[in-house]
């Protein structure tokens, strides 16, 4: 370029200029649209997610506004006479997280710590990528194990040993009482606990992946055991990821529907006992969505699905920060 | 002597806890692979049962008698392609906004924030949110309905994969083209697309892994459809609704045809992980 212009010094500047800037004016149009663009792509995102709450909002505005805040504690749940409450629903799907999470959170450290610990090296990749594997298998694919093969199963032996074996302890008791049916809140975290054991398991070893080798073998070489080292330097430097991680399957178990919808009986009762049959909120709308008869009926069932929206938003929200705590304290190093 | 002893008993303790909490940890893996191959088993070993050929010339059957979900996988297809082909464009442009032009400003990562929620998001919600915004508006379900809540699934996979695997492409890539006069435009889609193309495939592939077994946003879009139907804007069955109501239904024959589905899903799923992590693997094999 330079030796072009040097070439055409003494001639009047205009033409080769022209041409010139002709094309860097295309040029840095063309790279105008290309950012505004992807720029618009980029914001259509918050966009979504934006539009999915506000429309949730919108379309659960007449329950909200007939049933007020009662809305939120009411157990009535009656589609003849129009009253609808979300306590059965929320209460069922806080009782069914909790339980996958009080199973899934230990089994899926123990993979975890076995992963990047204990197994022989040679045992972790196939090992952990199985358990990312059957991270991807369908939902509907656990829910229809879960009501042709596990339901019968819990129904059959797991059900009547509860009841007759804790059914009469004093505070636990009421937990574990109950026909065996098989289908209830106890199958449905079960299922559900089986299900994000994978997602927990496979961020908690990636995060213990990224514990820098230096740390552990200066406490190996002061004579830790494996425990020590996971306990004492492992753990600690995680320890905001794993929180995370755990809230990341804990939104997992809140908003999941297939899985639970299959094995949870579809009962609009509020019941102590576990082994009754239940509901949750995504059950309850997967469940009822095409039979809502009355607008009132499906306005509740949206401002169902908004307050799902709102909670698993704020788990996810603080599983991210928990997250991106640990990759800044890398990038800070 | 006596500390001696106290010593012994210290370094007992602590290997005895060691052995206790490595076996618990081996415990809890194979809990864990446990229950994952009885699911597994239980779908390959009822679904080979119900294979048939007539699956996939048949349509799908009024209740009791005996069919094929011929229908239902094309639904299926026909939707999972719309949403590929609608979420694709948009997440590439949204991931190269966030790699190219954002960088870590708080723009980028607030974008970056809330479509890693997104991401995570519940599937049914976003079922709902298409439901107000097209069903609730046209008055009736529609496959283009269920092709756009399953493209806000694909959407966020593609935008973080195009996000990190253009990260990856060398700086001096980027620097190199742009000192010879090339437009970033141009740079982006010949040089640093092309570079990250393996990364971005993947990302495709595992979208749609995500949204061949998706269920809960078809119950409010697509609904279902007993009959062969190419028609967009008609509701349109797919396989995992099909397999829902069948599966929910008390009719032998069509319980079957549940596990026949849900048998060619897994394995369909399986397939495209183990590809894309085979596409992963190559092409960094070839880098490194």
């Amino acid at each position: 370029m330079s030796v072009n212009t040097g070439t055409t010094a003494g001639e009047p500047l205009m033409r080769p200029m022209s041409a010139e800037t002709r094309r860097a004016h295309r040029d840095a149009f063309s790279d105008r649209i290309f950012r505004r663009t992807v720029a618009a792509a980029g914001l259509f995102v918050l966009l979504v997610l934006g539009g999915a709450a506000f429309s949730m909002l919108w379309g659960g505005r007449d329950a909200f506004l007939t049933f007020g805040p009662e809305f939120l504690w009411s157990t009535e749940w009656d589609a003849v006479n129009h009253r609808f409450g979300a306590l059965v629903p929320i209460y069922g799907t806080i009782v069914t997280a909790l339980i996958a999470m009080i199973i899934a959170v230990p089994v899926s450290f123990g993979i975890a710590v076995y992963l990047t610990e204990v197994a022989p090296t040679w045992l972790r990749t196939p090992v952990g990528a199985a358990i990312e594997l059957l991270a991807g298998i369908p939902s509907i694919i656990y829910g229809m194990w879960g009501l042709f093969v596990f339901v019968p199963f819990m129904g059959e032996y797991i059900s009547p040993w509860l009841n007759d074996n804790i059914g009469e302890w004093p505070i636990l008791g009421p937990l574990f009482r109950g026909p065996p049916l098989g289908m209830g809140m106890l199958t449905a975290g079960i299922v559900l606990a089986v299900m994000v054991i994978p997602f927990i398991s496979s961020v908690m070893r990636e995060v213990f992946l990224t514990v820098p080798t230096r740390l552990k073998e200066s406490a190996y070489a002061l004579g830790s055991t494996t425990t020590e080292v996971v306990w004492d330097v492992v753990l600690p430097y995680t320890r905001s990821a794993v929180i995370g991680g755990i809230f990341l399957g804990l939104g997992r178990a809140l908003g999941e529907t297939m899985a639970v919808t299959f094995v949870l009986g579809n009962a609009h009762r509020l019941s102590a006992s576990l082994l009754e049959p239940g509901n949750s909120i995504a059950a309850t709308i997967a469940n009822e969505f095409t039979e809502a008869d009355s607008d009132i009926y499906l306005s509740s069932l949206i401002a169902l699905g908004f307050l799902l929206f709102v909670v698993t938003f704020i788990v996810l929200a603080i599983a991210k920060l928990m997250l991106s705590r640990l990759n800044r304290q890398e990038f800070a190093k | 002597m006596s500390a001696g002893t106290v010593a012994d008993h210290l370094y007992r303790r602590r290997r005895l806890a060691n052995q206790l909490a490595l076996t618990l940890a081996t415990a809890a893996t194979l809990f864990g692979v446990f229950w994952l191959i009885w699911i597994l088993w239980t779908a390959l070993s009822f679904g080979i049962g119900a294979m048939k050929w007539d699956l996939f010339t048949q349509m799908t059957p009024p209740p009791g008698s005996d069919g094929g979900l011929l229908n239902a996988f094309a639904g299926s297809l026909i939707m999972c392609l719309g949403a590929i082909l609608i979420g694709t464009p948009i997440g590439i442009a949204a991931g190269t906004y966030l790699a190219e032009f954002t960088g870590r400003s708080r723009l980028g990562e607030t974008i970056r924030f809330f479509n890693d929620i997104l991401l995570s998001a519940p599937s049914i919600v976003l079922g709902l949110f298409i439901y107000e915004l097209v069903v609730h508006q046209v008055g009736h379900f529609s496959a283009i309905a269920g092709a756009l809540a399953l493209a806000l699934i694909v959407l966020p996979v593609v935008v973080r994969t195009t996000d990190e695997m253009l990260k990856l492409v060398p700086g001096q890539m980027r620097e190199a083209a742009l000192s010879l006069g090339v437009p970033q435009w141009k740079v982006t889609m010949q040089v640093l697309f092309r570079s990250a193309l393996p990364g971005i495939v993947t990302g495709v592939l595992l979208a749609l892994a995500r949204i061949s077994g998706e269920t809960a946003p078809l119950l409010f879009t697509a609904l279902n459809n007993q009959y062969w139907t190419t028609d967009l804007n008609a509701p349109m069955a797919s396989i995992p609704v099909v397999i829902f109501q069948y599966a929910m239904s008390p009719y032998e024959s069509w319980q079957q045809l549940a596990w026949a589905g849900a048998f060619v899903v897994t394995i369909f799923v399986l397939l495209l992980s183990l590809v894309s992590r085979a596409i992963l693997l190559r092409n960094k094999v070839r880098n490194d």
